[in-house]
C-alpha cells in the first residue's frame, strides 16, 4: 500500500541511533573536513633581521603567513614564488577533500563481501590523502628547489628543501614541521583504516 | 616506626632551614657588593654610586623598548621630535611645517598640499616655529590617538595621526600673525591658540602708534574645532573671542570641576609698542612696567553656545565672538596677576590654577570655587580699559608659594606635589598642593629644589598635565647647556634633562643635548597607549585619507599613459625594483607618478628620488603616493631607491627620459 511504503521510506530516511561504526566514520568525515583550516605543513625561516622568523603555513588550498615576504626574497635566488606552487591541488583541495568525507558518511549498505570491498573502496581517498600530501609536498619542494631561474641575482645550485627538521638556504635557518591539517587528516585515515580492517573481522 | 618519622621531618626542617639561609646569603651576598670587575670599571671611570645608580636606571639593553614616549616640540626645526624614556633616546622626527626629505613629507603631492593648505598663494612657508604639542586626550586623560602642535611664527595649527606619526593637516588663523600654545579641552572637543602678539584686527596693515594699538589691535583665544572621526580640525566650525591687544600667552582648559573653563595669562597690559628710536622704551622695559597683569577667565562653553546662537560676527571666515558680548554675557573675566606671567596650569583635579610671574619669586595658585563665589558676589576690584571686570585678587587667590626666581610653567604627579620650572635659578622647585592633595598642615610648602643645566623653560613630568599625574619622571627643557658638552660650535646644544622624582627628593638622571633647534613643551605618554601601526593595514594606503588609494595599484598592473601633454604612471616598488624602471615623457609634459609601495614586511621601506628634479619620496611598506612635476629640463636622468632596502638596493633603480 502506498502508506506502507511512504512509512518505509520515512523510516529509512529518519537517522536512528548510529551504530558505533558510523560514529567512527562520521568522527574520521568531521576531521577530514576540519583539517582544511589548519596549516599541513609549515616552514619558519630565521635571518637575524626578522625577528621570530617568517613562516610559510601550506594549507591544502593556499599558503599563508609570510608568503608574500617569502616570496619577495624568493625571487633573488630565483626561485619561483609561494603561489606558483600546485596550482592544480590547491583548486582540487576542497572538492577532494568533500568527497572523501561524503564517502566516508555514504556508508555502502549491507553485509555482503562485495559491500565491504565497496566500503573500502570509498575510504580509499581518506586513507591515502596525508600520504598523498607529503608525496606532492614533496614533489613541489623538489620542483622549487630545482626550477632556479639562472638569471637570478643571487646563483645558487638546484637542491631539495627540507621536507621535516631544520637546514639552511642563504643567510636563512629553516625549520620545517608537519602541520595540525596534517595529523587531522592523518587521525582521519587511521580511524578509517580501524573501521575497515574492524569490519572485516566482524564480518 | 614513630621515632623514624620524627627524625625524617627533622632532617627534613633543617634542610629547609639550611637551603634558606643559603639563598638568602647569596642574596644579600650579590645584592651588597659588585663583582670585581665592575667595581673597577666603577672606579676607572670615577663615577659616583648616585652616577651608578642613575646609569642602572636609564638603561635600557640593546633590543628593549622604553617604558614612556615623549612627543617634543622641534622649535625652529618645525618639526616634533619623539623620545623615548627613560632612555631618551630619540626614536622619531616627525615633519610638520617644514619640509622634511627623509619622511618625503613636502615632496609627494600629497604632503605638498599639506603643507600648502595654509598658505596665502605666492606665500611659501618653508619653516615654523613648533612650541607646544598637545595629546589629544578622553576625560582629560592622554588617548594617544592625535597630536597638535602650533607654529608660532605664522599663526598655524597641525594635526599629526598617531596610527602613522605623520602630519595630516595645517590650519592658518585667518586672523592672527602669530600664536602661542595649542591646548585640547579634556576631550579634545577644542584646540585652543592665544595670539602671543597682538595684532591689528582684521590683520592687516595699522600704524604702530599708541591710539591706533589701543582701538585697532586686538588678541584672540582661537577655539580650533576638532573632529575626531575625521581626524581634522573644522575651521568652519571654529570661533575666537576677541579681547583687548594683551599679549595672550599660554592657557590651559579646566577639567572636572573647571571643565568649562579656560585660563589664559596675558602680559604687557601696559601696551607697549616700543619705539627704541624714538626715545622710547624698549619693548622690554615698557612691557615690564607694571605689577600685574591679567589672567584670563573665560567660559568657553558658553562661548561655544554664544556662537551657536549666531552671536558672533564672521571676520575672514572665521566666528567671532565680539569683545563687548563677551564681556556682557558673562564669557570673559580678568584677575591680576603677577608680575609678567607666563605658565598657567590647572592642577589634576581642574580646582586649582597655578601661574608663575616670570619677574616674581613666587607661583600664584588661584582656586576655582573662590573664582565662581567672587563672580557670583560680582566681588571686581575695577574693570580694564576695554571694560572687562577685573576680579579682587584677595578673593580668588588661594595661595602664594615662593619657589625661586623666575618661576615658569608647573607639571604635576600623583602625589599632590607641583613641580615648577624656575629659570633664573637653573632650578625645579618642588612643592605641596592644598587640600584635598595634601593635609592643611603640609599644603603649599616648597619641599625640594633641584639645580639644573642651564635656564630652564619648560618641564614635562609624565602625563604631568592631566586629570591622572603619573609621577615617576619630569624632564627639565634647557635653554642653555654652556659647558655641559663639547662646544661644537658657537650654537651651542639645547640641554635636555631627566630628573627622577619618585622619591621626595629629585634625582639628575641624565643628560641629552638637542643639535637641532631648541625644544619648548614636551608632553609624556605611557608608551603602550600609543598604538601605531607598524606598516601601513592595506597595501595601497593614501597618507591622508588612510584608505586605499582608488589610483593605487597592485603587482601586475604598473602601466604608462598619455594623455595630451599629460604622462601619467602606474608605478609598483618593492624589492629590488620599480615597475616600469624606464619612464620617456617630452620637454614641457606634466608628469604624474602614482606610487604604491606594494611590500608588507616591517621595514621594508624605500625611496624614490629623480636626480635633479627635487623629488624624494618615503614609501613605507603599503604607502601610496603621487609626485608630480613639469618635465622642464630635458636629459636622462636616473630614478632610485634612496632608502637602502636589501642587498640590491643600489639596484633599485630606472631611468627618466625627458626628449628635446
Amino acid at each position: 500500500m502506498a502508506t506502507d511504503a511512504l512509512q518505509a521510506q520515512v523510516k529509512f530516511a529518519r537517522p536512528a541511533r548510529i551504530p558505533q561504526r558510523s560514529r567512527l566514520a562520521l568522527l574520521a568525515a568531521a576531521l577530514l573536513l576540519l583539517s582544511l583550516a589548519f596549516p599541513y605543513w609549515q616552514v619558519i625561516l630565521f635571518a637575524p633581521q626578522y625577528p621570530g622568523g617568517l613562516r610559510a603555513r601550506v594549507y591544502l588550498t593556499h599558503v599563508g603567513g609570510d608568503a608574500q615576504e617569502i616570496t619577495t626574497l624568493n625571487h633573488y635566488i630565483g626561485m619561483p614564488g609561494l603561489d606558483a606552487a600546485a596550482p592544480l591541488e590547491r583548486r582540487l583541495a576542497v572538492p577532494l577533500v568533500l568527497l572523501a568525507a561524503a564517502s566516508l558518511l555514504l556508508r555502502a549498505a549491507g553485509r555482503s563481501p562485495a559491500a565491504r570491498w565497496a566500503r573500502l573502496l570509498m575510504y580509499l581517498t581518506a586513507v591515502v590523502l596525508p600520504l598523498a600530501v607529503v608525496a606532492d609536498l614533496a614533489y613541489w619542494l623538489w620542483w622549487m628547489g630545482h626550477t632556479i631561474d639562472p638569471a637570478a641575482p643571487i646563483r645558487i645550485d638546484p637542491f631539495m628543501p627540507t621536507i621535516v627538521g631544520r637546514g639552511t638556504v642563504m643567510q636563512f635557518s629553516t625549520s620545517a614541521t608537519f602541520g595540525a591539517g596534517f595529523f587531522l587528516a592523518l587521525a582521519a585515515a587511521v580511524l578509517s583504516l580501524y573501521d575497515v580492517a574492524r569490519g572485516r573481522r566482524r564480518n | 616506626m614513630k621515632v623514624r618519622t620524627r627524625g625524617v621531618t627533622v632532617v627534613l626542617a633543617v634542610a629547609v632551614i639550611l637551603t634558606l639561609a643559603l639563598v638568602a646569603r647569596q642574596g644579600t651576598s650579590t645584592g651588597q657588593s659588585l663583582p670585581r670587575d665592575l667595581q673597577e670599571l666603577v672606579q676607572a671611570r670615577k663615577l659616583t654610586p648616585d652616577q651608578v645608580r642613575a646609569a642602572l636606571q636609564t638603561y635600557v639593553p640593546p633590543g628593549q623598548h622604553d617604558d614612556y614616549l615623549m612627543f617634543s616640540s622641534g622649535g625652529q626645526s618645525g618639526q616634533v621630535l619623539v623620545y623615548g624614556l627613560p632612555s631618551m633616546r630619540l626614536l622619531r622626527v616627525i615633519g610638520v611645517f617644514t619640509p622634511e626629505p627623509w619622511q618625503g613629507y613636502g615632496f609627494s603631492k600629497e604632503t605638498r598640499e599639506v603643507l600648502g593648505e595654509s598658505e596665502v598663494p605666492e606665500e611659501t612657508l618653508t619653516w615654523g616655529d613648533t612650541h607646544h604639542p598637545a595629546i589629544s586626550e578622553t576625560n582629560g586623560e592622554y588617548d594617544g590617538q592625535f597630536l597638535f602642535i602650533n607654529d608660532k611664527a605664522n599663526a598655524r595649527m597641525a594635526v599629526i595621526d598617531l596610527r602613522d606619526f605623520a602630519t595630516k593637516q595645517i590650519v592658518k588663523n585667518p586672523n592672527g600673525a602669530s600664536n602661542h600654545g595649542a591646548v585640547v579641552s579634556p576631550n579634545t572637543e577644542y584646540v585652543l591658540e592665544a595670539t602671543q602678539y597682538a595684532a591689528p584686527f582684521p590683520f592687516g596693515y595699522q600704524p604702530v602708534t599708541q591710539e591706533s594699538y589701543n582701538t585697532r589691535f586686538r588678541g584672540l583665544a582661537t577655539f580650533w574645532k576638532f573632529d575626531r572621526s575625521r581626524g581634522r580640525i573644522d575651521p568652519a566650525a571654529s570661533f575666537q573671542i576677541e579681547l583687548p591687544p594683551y599679549w595672550q600667552d599660554l592657557a590651559d582648559f579646566g577639567k572636572l570641576e573647571s571643565d568649562g573653563w579656560v585660563f589664559m595669562n596675558s602680559f604687557n597690559t601696559e601696551r607697549a609698542i616700543g619705539g627704541t628710536l624714538q626715545k622710547q622704551p624698549p619693548m622690554e622695559i615698557g612691557a615690564s612696567a607694571r605689577d600685574m597683569d591679567y589672567l584670563h577667565i573665560i567660559n568657553w562653553k558658553k562661548a561655544a553656545a554664544l556662537i551657536a546662537q549666531g552671536k558672533g560676527k564672521v571676520v575672514n571666515g572665521m566666528r567671532v565672538l565680539p569683545l563687548q558680548v563677551a564681556i556682557d554675557q558673562g564669557v570673559l573675566y580678568f584677575a591680576p596677576q603677577p608680575k609678567s606671567p607666563h605658565g598657567n596650569d590647572v592642577a589634576p583635579r581642574g580646582d586649582y590654577i597655578v601661574t608663575a610671574g616670570k619677574l616674581d619669586p613666587n607661583v600664584t595658585v588661584y582656586s576655582f570655587k573662590k573664582i565662581q563665589e567672587a563672580i557670583k558676589a560680582r566681588a571686581f576690584s575695577g574693570k580694564d580699559p576695554y571694560a572687562v571686570p577685573i576680579l579682587a585678587f584677595d578673593r580668588v587667590v588661594a595661595a602664594q608659594v615662593k619657589v625661586g626666581l623666575g618661576p615658569l610653567h608647573t607639571q604635576f604627579d600623583d602625589k599632590g606635589n607641583a613641580y615648577t620650572s624656575i629659570f633664573l635659578d637653573s632650578a625645579v622647585s618642588k612643592w605641596t598642593l592644598g587640600p584635598p592633595y595634601k593635609s592643611a598642615a603640609e599644603a603649599w610648602k616648597l619641599v625640594d629644589k633641584i639645580s639644573v643645566q642651564y635656564n630652564i623653560g619648560h618641564l614635562a613630568a609624565v602625563m604631568g598635565d592631566t586629570v591622572k599625574p603619573g609621577g615617576k619622571y619630569l624632564v627639565a627643557l634647557n635653554k642653555w647647556s654652556v659647558d655641559q658638552y663639547k662646544n661644537v660650535g658657537p650654537l651651542f646644544p639645547q640641554n635636555l634633562q631627566l630628573i627622577d622624582i619618585s622619591g621626595e627628593k629629585m634625582k639628575l638622571l641624565s643628560n641629552t643635548p638637542v643639535g637641532l633647534a631648541e625644544p619648548h613643551l614636551a608632553q609624556i605618554i605611557p608608551m603602550d597607549r600609543v598604538k601605531s601601526w607598524a606598516s601601513y593595514p592595506q597595501p595601497g594606503t593614501n597618507p591622508i585619507t588612510m584608505q586605499v588609494d582608488p589610483q593605487a595599484i597592485k603587482a601586475g598592473q604598473a602601466r604608462i599613459v598619455r594623455r595630451g601633454n599629460t604622462v601619467e604612471v602606474w608605478m609598483t616598488a618593492m624589492r629590488s625594483h620599480f615597475t616600469p624602471d624606464r619612464i620617456r615623457v617630452k620637454k614641457g609634459d606634466t608628469v604624474i607618478l602614482h606610487i604604491t609601495n606594494i611590500e608588507q614586511a616591517k621595514d621594508a621601506i624605500h625611496g624614490f628620488a629623480i636626480d635633479r628634479y627635487n623629488i624624494n619620496l618615503s614609501l613605507e611598506p603599503g604607502k601610496y603616493e603621487t609626485v608630480t612635476f613639469r618635465a622642464n629640463k630635458v636629459g636622462t636622468f636616473p630614478f632610485y631607491c634612496t632608502e637602502f632596502c636589501s642587498a640590491l638596493h643600489l639596484e633599485m633603480a630606472g631611468y627618466l627620459e625627458v626628449t628635446p
